[in-house]
């Protein structure tokens, strides 16, 4: 079929791909219409329940990017902590990290 | 009907059209702004409609051959020059084809942003003059069948490069940022002129066809393949060279970074190419090949991860870049470490190669595309600090769908173009070696983890105050996002028409020595 790609061991659709959007969409389309249509908007109706707490304020509601995985980097501050401090920003550190590479390639193909 | 100066002369012209419209950019802009803009637009069209018209050729009728100041434009070895092909000679095959076309799409679409996301700004006429520059050397690089010629593209690649990267000076920061770019291109280009000594001091010649024809790969060849590593693959972004890189793509302007993108393929086309075409069987193949495997695996890994603590959008975008380019050259990478053994070659060699070497293309127009969002949102909101977004997807809708489309993509998530590329490199380097396939695997759920976290701080949560006036960006620069989101579901949705009409014909191209060497020195 025209639209199916070959991987050589198997193959991708991406037919198959959009008729499962489609089952999706009219799945939420469905969900939602079952809601609630009568509302007033700016009222009461559409603010957010927090339990009975006030809503926060906006800014305070929005969680900034540098809290988004904190419990990844910090597992993994081990690794981190090595490869942060490499990137030192100092250009002669640059240019010696690519001669070191070079120098370790040309041990690897000149003994290969 | 296509006029006849086009078939004979359309691979100069791609690169003489942005080279000649770039000087003349700054005497136009004394005049007029507007038609400055006009003359930068229509140049940027002309050169892809040339570079389109040439791959095209180039796919329907084979190798063009071209050779600057011969009586007959593709009179490649004359005569009465006792078997050398002594001139310039523009060799472009379906390899070189397939990046004329990243360079066509990538390159309009940029300017058709830039006229807008750039055009308050001060300082237009060398800009716009950098710009052009940097695309006629990318023209240039991925054309040429000559070696000295390239390192010449090479060098003008670099200096564009870093001038565009330190243009806006950001409080001496993107200065900063540029004269590092400007140092490594420096130390890169040195290895290359090294190269270029070495190889010329041993077989008296600079085309790359007749140097491969009279390769031995004695002491020094192996010192030359190895300084032709460092350089390009430095130039490419590659773990551990890949230093400049965030430094470079963050404080460049978001249109400058987007083909930034693409300079950088060039140098990686570079790598393959002189790999592929000048060494080819007569390097230790499974050696090369694993250091190509090695420098992917660090570049995916290390790239994400670096990526995932960022907080400016576009340092951390570039990052994803260093990830992406794991990818590429871990596909031909694979290819390359069995290009002795035909059985594993054809069993999946050759799938890995094309993975590879479709990823570049794909690569190419979705990063494209994120960058170009990046510098929308920089545009509206004036930081590239994520920690004080949020809620942008109230004000700017197009942004967000083109941002998501492009973050989609990367994450190789169906059905866009990053995933066929991807499952083309699961799958056929899996068959090699299981472990690379499994990281290169959880790179990509990494890079989706890395893009959820961008996509939420930017766009979701409660509209902030400080950004409830903020407009969608102009339409020229949705124009220009557009075009590339276009292309990344069209190549998502038609992956084996891109593969059968592009892809295959370029890594055929890669792994054809003798066919590469014949148009040459056949007198093709």
């Amino acid at each position: 079929m025209a639209l199916t790609l070959s991987t050589g061991s198997g193959f991708w659709n991406p037919v198959v791909w959009l008729i499962a959007i489609a089952v999706v969409v009219v799945v939420v389309y469905l969900v939602w219409r079952r809601g609630e249509a009568g509302y007033t908007a700016g009222s009461a109706q559409v603010k957010p329940f927090i339990s009975g707490n006030a809503e926060p304020a906006k800014k305070v509601a929005q969680m900034p990017a540098s809290n988004l995985y904190w419990g990844f980097t910090e597992a993994l501050s081990g690794y981190y902590s090595r490869v942060v401090p490499a990137h030192t920003g100092i250009v002669t550190d640059y240019l010696l990290w690519v001669l070191w590479v070079t120098a370790a390639l040309f041990l690897l193909v000149v003994i290969t | 009907m296509i006029p006849q100066f086009l078939w004979d002369h359309a691979p100069a012209m791609t690169v003489a059209v942005p080279l000649l419209a770039a000087f003349l950019c700054p005497l136009i802009g004394k005049f007029t702004a507007t038609g400055r803009k006009a003359w930068v637009l229509a140049a940027a069209a002309a050169t892809s409609a040339l570079a389109l018209f040439t791959a095209w050729r180039v796919y329907t009728m084979g190798t063009w051959v071209y050779v600057f100041g011969a009586t007959v434009p593709n009179l490649s070895v004359p005569p009465d020059s006792g078997g050398i092909p002594i001139r310039i000679i523009f060799e472009v095959d379906a390899m070189s084809a397939l990046m004329l076309v990243i360079v066509a799409i990538v390159g309009f679409s940029v300017i058709l942003y830039s006229l807008s996301a750039d055009g308050k700004r001060s300082g237009l006429e060398g800009y716009y003059t950098l710009f052009l520059l940097l695309i006629a050397s990318i023209v240039g690089m991925v054309s040429t069948g000559d070696l000295f010629n390239f390192f010449v593209f090479f060098e003008i690649s670099g200096l564009a490069s870093a001038a565009l990267v330190a243009y806006r000076v950001e409080a001496g920061r993107a200065v900063e940022a540029g004269l590092k770019y400007f140092v490594v291109s420096t130390l890169a280009g040195i290895f290359m002129l090294f190269v270029i000594a070495i190889l010329y001091g041993q077989y008296n010649a600079l085309n790359i066809a007749m140097l491969a024809s009279r390769m031995q790969f004695t002491m020094l060849d192996k010192i030359a393949l190895v300084l032709i590593i460092g350089a390009l693959a430095t130039k490419a972004g590659s773990v551990p060279m890949h230093f400049w890189t965030p430094d470079a793509y963050a404080l460049a302007p978001s249109s400058v970074t987007a083909l930034l993108v693409v300079a950088s393929q060039a140098s990686l086309y570079g790598l393959f190419r002189l790999i592929f075409t000048l060494y080819n069987l007569s390097l230790n193949a499974a050696t090369v090949g694993w250091v190509l495997i090695i420098l992917g695996v660090l570049s995916m890994f290390v790239g994400v991860t670096m990526a995932i603590p960022q907080k400016d959008v576009k340092r951390l975008m570039a990052y994803h870049a260093i990830s992406q380019t794991g990818y590429m050259l871990l596909g031909v990478g694979t290819g390359l470490a069995v290009l002795g053994n035909v059985a594993m070659l054809d069993a999946f060699g050759r799938m890995a190669m094309e993975g590879g070497i479709f990823h570049i293309i794909n690569h190419a127009i979705y990063k494209g595309l994120l960058f170009l969002t990046a510098g929308a949102i920089i545009y509206r909101v004036g930081t590239r600090d994520m920690n004080r977004m949020g809620g942008l997807g109230h004000r700017m809708k197009w942004t967000m769908i083109f941002f998501m489309i492009g973050a989609l993509a990367i994450a190789g998530i169906p059905p866009f173009n990053g995933f066929a590329s991807k499952l083309m490199i699961y799958e056929s380097v899996y068959l090699f070696n299981p472990v690379l396939a499994i990281i290169a695997m959880v790179v990509s759920i990494l890079t989706l983890a890395s893009f959820v976290k961008v996509f939420h701080s930017i766009f979701m949560g409660p509209q902030l105050p400080e950004y409830e006036h903020v407009e969608e960006a102009p339409t020229a620069m949705l124009w220009g996002m557009g075009i590339l989101a276009a292309l990344v579901i069209l190549f998502g949705l038609f992956p084996q028409q891109v593969v059968d009409s592009l892809i295959t014909p370029a890594a055929n191209a890669l792994l054809d020595q003798s066919g590469y060497l014949a148009s040459i020195l056949g007198g093709a």
